[in-house]
Order: C-alpha cells, then sequence, then structure tokens
C-alpha cells in the first residue's frame, strides 16, 4: 500500500471524525452509532462505566477493529482502507498493558520501535529519551515482570510514543493506580498535550475527565449521552453545589419528605441523599429550622459524577 | 527540563515510515527474547541428540545388531540417527508454536501491540514462523554437527538432511501455530502433544521402520509430516536417495507448509480483528 501524504493538520479540520459509528458483537452492540470529532491538539475524553462501549471505540478509532456501520475518518484517511499508515502515527495504551514481560523496560521500547521500521540506532536513542521523560531511566535495564503497576504503565506510554505520533489513544491510562502514581502520569500526559499531541482517553474517573480533558462525551450502553467541555457539562447538567446527606437507615427514600423543597433536585443513593442546590449552605441552615438531623452533612462543588447521575440514573463507579 | 520526547518534530522526514517494520521486526522480537534463553536452549540442543543417540543408538543398537544384524544391514544407530534428527525438528516446531502464540494472544497478549502498530496480521505470522526456521536451523544444525562427529553421516549428501528436516520442521510448526491460534486455553496444548507429537514420533519410523506396523497403521505414518521428514533425511544420511521419493517427499511437506501458513493467518485473524 503506497504511504500517502497525510493531510497537514488544517486545525479547522477535525483529527478523528466518527459518524454514525457502530460496533456490534453477534446481536450485541456495544457501539451504537456515535457521532465524535476530535480536533487537534485537544485532549479529548470517553467517560462512561463498565462496559459503555469505550474500549471497543477506541479499538474502531486504533484501526485495529473494523466498524460495524457508519463513517470513521482519522487525520482524513479511512482505517479500512489506510490501516497501516494511520497506525504509524498513533499512539496506542491500551487498557491492559501489552507490554513483553520477559524482557527489559529498554527492549521493549526498542522491539516496539522497530514495530514502525525505525532503524537501530535511532529507536535507542528515543529510547533513552522516553525513558528518561517516563521517570524509568534507572530501570532501563530491569526486566518489565517485577515492576509496579504504575512503572509498566508509565512504560507502556512511553513504548507508545516510540512513533512520536501524532494522536495518543490512552484506554483507561491510571485504572488501578494508587493516587500518587495517577498523578505522576497526569503530569506527563500535560506535557505531551503542551507539545502538540492530540489526546484521545477514556476514563471513569471523574476527576481524571475533570484534570484532563478540554472536551468530553459521557457514554452509556454504547451511546453518547452528554458532550462538552467539563465544565460546560456541569453547569449544563447539574447545580453549582452539591449537599450530602447521611441518615442512620438502610433506606434513604424515607427521608424525602423531609427534605423535600429544599433543593431544586433530589437523588436517592443507598447510603446517602444528594441535594442539587446553587447554594448549598442556605439548604443546610433550612433543613436545620425543620429540624432535620442527618448524621453527617456536607456540602460540596458538583462533579461530572453528578452530571452522570443525573443523565443516567446510576453512578459512574460503583 | 530538556524531556520534549520530539513529538513536534512529528510530520517531518523523521516521521516513521507508513509501512512499518514488517515481519522482520516481529522476527527481531521473538529472537530479543530468546537471547535470554539461548545459552540454555544451545545447551540442550546439544546434549539431547547426543544423549539419544547414546541410549538408543548404541544401547537399543547393541541389542538390535546383535539380534538381527542392524535394521536392512543398517546398524541401528545409523538408522536412528536421522530419524532423531528430524523428530528433533518436529519437536522444536511444537514447542515454538503452541504455548508461545496462546501467550502472545492471551497471556501477554503483545499480538495485540504489534496489530496497534502498522504491523498487519501477515506480518505478525511470518515474523513468528521465521523465527522458528532460525530456531530449526540452529537446532537442527547442532544434532546434525554431532551425528556426523560420531561418524553417523554416511554420505555427502547428509548434508542435505539439514534443510530437508528443517522444512519438515516448518511444514509441522505452520499447522501447529494455526491449531494453537484458535485455542482459548493451554489445555488444547496438552492434547497435542499428548495425542499428536508424542504418538507421532513413535509411529512415524523414527525408532523402528513402519513397515513395522500393522497394516492399517502404515498409511497413518504416511500422512505424518515427521515420516517424510525422516524417510527423506534417513536416505540423505545413508546415502540411499533416489530423486523421485525425495521429490515426493519435498512437495508433500511444501504442501503441509503453504496451507499451514495461510490457515494460520486466518485463524489469527479471524481471532484478533473483531
Ligand atoms: N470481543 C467481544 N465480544 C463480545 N462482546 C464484547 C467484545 N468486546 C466487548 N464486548 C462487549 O461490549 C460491551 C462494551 O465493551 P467495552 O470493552 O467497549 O466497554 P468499556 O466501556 O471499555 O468498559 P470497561 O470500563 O469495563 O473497560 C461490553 O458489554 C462487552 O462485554
Ligand atoms: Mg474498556
Amino acid at each position: 500500500m503506497a504511504a500517502e501524504p497525510l493531510p497537514a493538520g488544517d486545525p479547522a479540520e477535525p483529527l478523528i471524525s466518527a459518524r454514525g459509528l457502530v460496533k456490534t458483537f453477534g446481536d450485541f452492540t456495544a457501539v451504537d452509532a456515535i457521532d465524535v470529532d476530535v480536533r487537534p491538539g485537544e485532549a479529548f475524553g470517553f467517560l462512561g462505566p463498565n462496559g459503555a462501549g469505550k474500549s471497543s471505540t477506541m479499538k474502531m478509532i486504533g484501526c485495529v477493529s473494523p466498524p460495524s456501520a457508519g463513517s470513521l475518518r482519522i487525520m482524513g484517511l479511512d482505517p479500512a482502507t489506510h490501516g497501516p499508515a494511520i497506525r504509524a502515527r498513533l499512539g496506542v495504551v491500551p487498557q491492559r498493558d501489552t507490554l513483553d514481560e520477559e524482557l527489559t523496560v529498554e527492549e521493549n521500547i526498542w522491539v516496539y520501535g522497530r514495530y514502525f521500521g525505525l532503524s537501530r540506532s535511532e529507536v535507542r536513542r528515543r529510547a533513552a529519551e522516553l525513558l528518561e521523560f517516563a521517570q524509568l531511566a534507572e530501570r532501563s535495564r530491569s526486566v518489565v515482570e517485577p515492576l509496579s503497576g504504575g512503572m509498566k504503565r508509565r512504560l507502556t506510554i512511553a513504548r507508545a510514543l516510540v512513533n512520536q505520533p501524532r494522536i495518543l489513544l490512552l484506554d483507561e491510562p491510571t485504572t488501578g493506580l494508587d493516587p500518587q502514581a495517577r498523578h505522576v502520569l497526569w503530569d506527563r500526559l500535560f506535557r505531551l498535550k503542551r507539545e502538540g499531541v492530540t489526546l484521545v482517553l477514556t476514563t471513569h474517573y471523574m476527576d481524571e475527565a475533570e484534570q484532563l480533558c478540554d472536551r468530553l462525551v459521557v457514554m452509556d450502553h454504547g451511546r453518547i449521552v452528554a458532550e462538552g467541555s467539563p465544565r460546560s457539562l456541569i453547569e449544563e447538567h447539574s447545580t453549582r453545589e452539591v449537599l450530602e446527606l447521611r441518615f442512620d437507615s438502610d433506606d434513604h427514600r424515607e427521608h424525602l419528605a423531609a427534605v423535600d423543597g429544599v433543593a431544586d433536585r433530589v437523588e436517592v443513593l443507598p447510603d446517602r441523599l444528594l441535594l442539587y442546590t446553587a447554594d448549598g449552605e442556605s439548604a443546610q441552615a433550612e433543613l436545620g429550622r425543620r429540624g432535620v438531623e442527618p448524621l453527617s452533612s456536607l456540602v460540596r462543588r458538583s462533579t461530572l459524577e453528578d452530571v452522570f447521575l443525573h443523565l443516567t440514573g446510576r453512578t459512574l463507579v460503583d | 527540563m530538556a524531556t520534549d520526547v520530539g513529538t513536534r518534530t512529528a510530520g517531518t522526514s523523521r516521521a516513521a515510515p507508513a509501512r512499518g517494520g514488517g515481519w522482520r521486526s516481529v522476527t527481531e522480537h521473538w529472537l530479543t527474547q530468546y537471547r535470554r534463553v539461548w545459552v540454555g536452549s544451545a545447551i540442550s540442543s546439544f546434549l539431547t541428540p547426543l544423549l539419544y543417540l547414546a541410549g538408543m543408538g548404541y544401547g537399543l543398537g547393541a541389542l538390535v545388531d546383535g539380534a538381527s544384524g542392524g535394521i536392512d544391514g543398517v546398524p541401528y544407530v545409523l538408522f536412528v540417527a536421522p530419524g532423531v534428527l528430524a523428530a528433533t525438528a518436529m519437536q522444536v516446531a511444537a514447542g515454538e508454536t503452541t504455548f508461545s502464540v496462546i501467550g502472545a494472544i492471551k497471556w501477554q497478549r503483545f499480538y495485540e501491540g504489534m496489530l496497534a502498530t502498522p504491523l498487519g496480521v501477515r506480518d505478525v505470522v511470518r515474523g513468528h514462523m521465521a523465527y522458528v526456521l532460525v530456531r530449526l536451523v540452529v537446532a537442527c544444525g547442532i544434532f546434525l554437527a554431532v551425528a556426523a562427529l560420531l561418524g553417523l553421516v554416511r554420505s555427502p549428501w547428509g548434508l542435505l538432511a539439514l534443510p530437508v528436516a528443517v522444512l519438515g520442521g516448518m511444514a509441522f510448526a505452520a499447522c501447529c501455530y494455526a491449531y494453537s491460534a484458535g485455542l482459548s486455553n493451554d489445555q488444547g496444548v496438552t492434547l497435542l502433544f499428548r495425542f499428536v507429537v508424542m504418538p507421532m514420533q513413535l509411529f512415524a519410523g523414527t525408532f523402528f521402520p513402519i513397515e513395522q506396523l500393522p497394516g492399517w497403521l502404515q498409511p497413518v505414518a504416511w500422512v505424518t509430516p515427521l515420516w517424510h521428514a525422516v524417510d527423506a533425511c534417513r536416505d540423505l544420511v545413508l546415502g540411499t536417495v533416489t530423486p523421485g521419493p525425495l521429490l515426493g517427499h519435498l512437495a508433500y511437506l511444501g504442501v503441509w507448509l503453504v496451507v499451514g501458513l495461510l490457515l494460520s493467518e486466518r485463524v489469527l485473524r479471524r481471532r484478533m480483528v473483531i
């Protein structure tokens, strides 16, 4: 297949464009006609619970899983006819690491770089740089298997950058990592973004989405239920503040009547009530006047979690 | 901090070629992995034929030769050496195309990593098979050298036993690969070794002529790639080779190889591209 010159990257042109994109497995529809546009240089997120269809979408964008229907263009090219050419310009961090754990850290980058047809010397040069970037330079000669989850994840990201990709696809980059390891990773991703790499990531952590994404779509059951910047989504689908109330009871629905009219909207969770209101403290005061005495009462800002709860009636991480 | 990883230059001439590294880069991966174990592997490639030839050839051979003056007038150790050569090739072939294939698909899953790059399923299969080829050449080469040092290669034609044994190994490897690529767990591998590899080693002419088998079993031996490899290697090593049968054996093994490769690609594609 002749390597066609890739489009130069007109900032107005979306780098990734999907229309009515569908993925089915037998009778089951994992991705149900989604429309997505990712612009050059942005960090774009797919936020959704388990089974929402995030990975299925990422695999189609990564040109490893053929779409069942709809159209998909990546850097202006069709994955069906230009898969290898597109993949040459993508960096892929799959949901589960695919490192060769018997090899050393640096060997993993070397062999991976060779897949892209880079020369041995080039691969070695880049590996040294990337391991520095991923803070793995001291471990470059260690075998991968005993490394911590955070280190393996950073290695997977470093490896995905060996071909200097235009688009980096990250499927749940920080799932399973401790908070400190997550922050290190986020920091690396910010740097990449500043260098102009377009980031496409999936997550079911709303804080991750809020931290990293310029724009995101909320997915549920293979559909996109909302789209926008984290801030605009919160403004559009939630109130500014949330009052969380915990009561000493098994069924928090019992307390619905007591809080009636205090907030714009109330959500009942198994262990608490969420009262949506622009002013949490006034609501708290009003409950005090009514003599409602929860075990605990906490005012916080709305998050994407609240957006998701509002849109789907379910919590994101259970 | 100078950690610009160079992504800014993406789009310049230093960007990776769109075709990628092709099957060679896959072979390189497997060889990189092999480098970690090659010393042990080389030693065992050297010792195994020695042990076989000592035990089977000289030990059992003394009995056979004493009782019947060898097989068709050939001392038993001479008879068995080319058989074990071909059987070793099968062993290496099965060893390199079963657990490692399942592992690359579903345990370590680095096939998924490969296919996320410009590489395609065909590169993955061919690259793996090229690695098996290297392994076979080394293992069979060492075996044949040991046999030659022991004076068990009677004819200069015996040199050709190397490519023939390797071809036999490749033919079997291609089919094992196709089989493994469809497996969902390693039980299938156990079955393969127990009910295909083992019986084939025993009954495809390695240790005794298949004419000793009950009549109905002989056609089964003819079907196995091992019998063809054994028969051809034996004729070459003993210098009793004739073009007709040799070409027949080669053609048969070639068919196994081609069909195996095509099947492997098909099965792996169905498995990985979903
Ligand atoms: N190869 C497959 N065959 C059959 N069903 C599949 C396959 N891959 C995914 N699915 C199903 O499609 C749905 C979406 O899966 P997907 O992996 O895309 O979800 P996800 O949003 O990535 O979830 P998670 O957060 O758990 O990773 C799930 O119900 C899953 O069981
Ligand atoms: Mg997933």
